[in-house]
């Protein structure tokens, strides 16, 4: 099975490389916008700064291969600022995809980042977290959150300084988790083996 | 809840994990993977590497001790030492670290915070600061503690943070190995200096010392070293005492 990982230059593919390899699938970090379209599952990493991200995501064409998989319902993880990029407009700076509505504010919190270990609450049921406990705890490092138009789209929230905010989100092939699975220890790999078995296979 | 952080914390000489006591005497301590790999079976909650090597050839082993340790983890990865530009941080980035710890060199060409997190974002980086104190007050000190810089610490800790710091890795040279509980009052003013998360490294003694550290004082994490690799405690013994406390962890069977 072919994962195909974006890589914009933009720092740490390596771990995400070393989990779907533990989970068997062969990760592929590309830039290649026939590659990308053509994977079995395509992730947008969380790694890089907003504005250096969506610039060069259209800069390489690769935005054209994420429509395309989106059109006919193709899988396509968003991870972090990967998910991120499945919004329109952030207040970073820079513009995402578009292919979720919504906006992509900065956090209201007193201590940015968002940074370590929370609690992620169901909101909805997917497949794809079948094997994840209401309040489990997943790796977060983002200062920058989602507010999708479609509340039906939310599958898991967190709480932070107060508030909640969209934690996963999922429609139709397209599945974005703002914590980093890849770095969540044994749920997070829990969450990537599921993602493989019911979203691609 | 946000769960407060244990991390162990891996100083590394020419491959190999080394300790000493207040940045001296470093003794050698074992495998890099295979120490962090342990403490991740524990329950750690991301791993630190410092490389503490006096030599460039020292240096430039630590991509790949980088990437070995990065591969046998599930857990963040944060690795530091020498780092003097922002090519030095996309190598390290690049084998595997999720962030990367700034030093010396952020003090000597501030600027360098900023570039490194234009480029990956200033979750990916820490600034890591050590402090050892002159007189009445605590001042900061480069190059493994043997430079002394003048500079308040609470003050550049405020600047790093305003420079693009996503993270502050705070060290008391003089609690560095020393057992004997964290120096509060400073970590507190860090807290409030800096809003990002902030780091206490250096003074664990016991699990008591960790207690008293999340409940008086607002930090994110605790790093530590000699404790764990003494084998005098584990990382689950302290978060279970840490849970026993009130303190919010995150908790693997």
């Amino acid at each position: 099975m072919k994962v195909a990982i974006m890589d914009l230059g933009l720092g740490n593919l390596r771990s995400l490389e070393a989990a779907f390899l533990r989970l068997g699938a062969l990760p592929v970090p590309t830039a290649d916008a026939v590659e990308l379209e053509r994977a079995d599952l395509a992730v947008l990493p969380g790694v890089g700064a907003m504005a250096w991200a969506s610039e060069a995501l259209s800069r390489l064409g690769l935005d054209q291969a994420i429509f395309a998989r989106a059109a006919v319902g193709r899988p396509v993880l968003g991870i972090c600022l990967g998910m991120q990029l499945l919004f329109g407009e952030g207040s970073e700076g820079g513009h995402g995809l578009g292919l979720l509505g919504g906006t992509v504010p900065r956090l209201q919190a007193p201590r940015l980042p968002h940074m370590g270990w929370n609690q992620v609450h169901l909101r909805r049921s997917h497949p794809a977290f079948r094997r994840v406990a209401d309040g489990e705890h997943f790796y977060f490092t983002h200062s920058y959150h989602v507010v999708p138009d479609a509340t039906e789209t939310v599958l898991a929230t967190t709480d932070y300084a107060g508030g909640a905010f969209v934690a996963a989100v999922a429609q139709g092939g397209l599945l974005g988790v703002q914590f980093h699975p890849e770095r969540s220890g044994d749920a997070g790999l829990r969450l990537l083996a599921d993602i493989l078995e019911v979203m691609v296979a | 809840m946000l769960a407060k952080r244990i991390i162990p914390c891996l100083d590394i000489r020419d491959g190999r994990v080394v300790k000493g006591t207040s940045f001296l005497g470093l003794r050698e301590m074992g495998s890099p993977v295979e120490l962090a790999r342990a403490y991740e079976q524990q329950g750690a909650d991301e791993i630190v590497i410092l490389d503490v090597s006096a030599t460039a050839e020292g240096r430039s082993s630590l991509r790949e001790t980088v990437a070995q340790v990065s591969d046998a983890l599930t857990i963040p990865l944060t690795a530091g030492g020498g780092i003097k530009s922002v090519e030095d941080a996309a190598a390290l980035l690049r084998s595997g670290a999720d962030k990367v710890a700034i030093n010396t060199a952020a003090f000597r060409r501030p600027g360098l915070l900023a570039e490194i997190a234009a480029r990956f974002g200033s979750q990916a980086v820490v600034a890591a600061v050590d402090v050892r104190r002159v007189g009445l007050r605590v001042e900061v000190f480069l190059s493994g503690g043997r430079e002394p810089t003048g500079r308040d610490a609470v003050d550049w800790i405020r600047e790093v943070h305003r420079r693009g710091a996503g993270e502050i890795l705070l060290t008391s040279i003089d609690h560095d190995g020393q057992q004997g509980g964290y120096p509060l009052d400073l970590l507190q003013a860090a807290t409030a200096a800096a809003a990002c998360p902030v780091i206490a490294s250096g003074g664990m003694g016991s699990v008591e010392d960790a207690v008293e550290l999340f409940r008086r004082t607002d930090v994110s994490a605790a790093l530590l070293a000699s404790l764990l690799h003494e084998g005098r405690t584990t990382v689950g013994a302290i978060k279970r005492q840490l849970l026993r406390e009130g303190v919010p962890v995150r908790w693997t069977a």
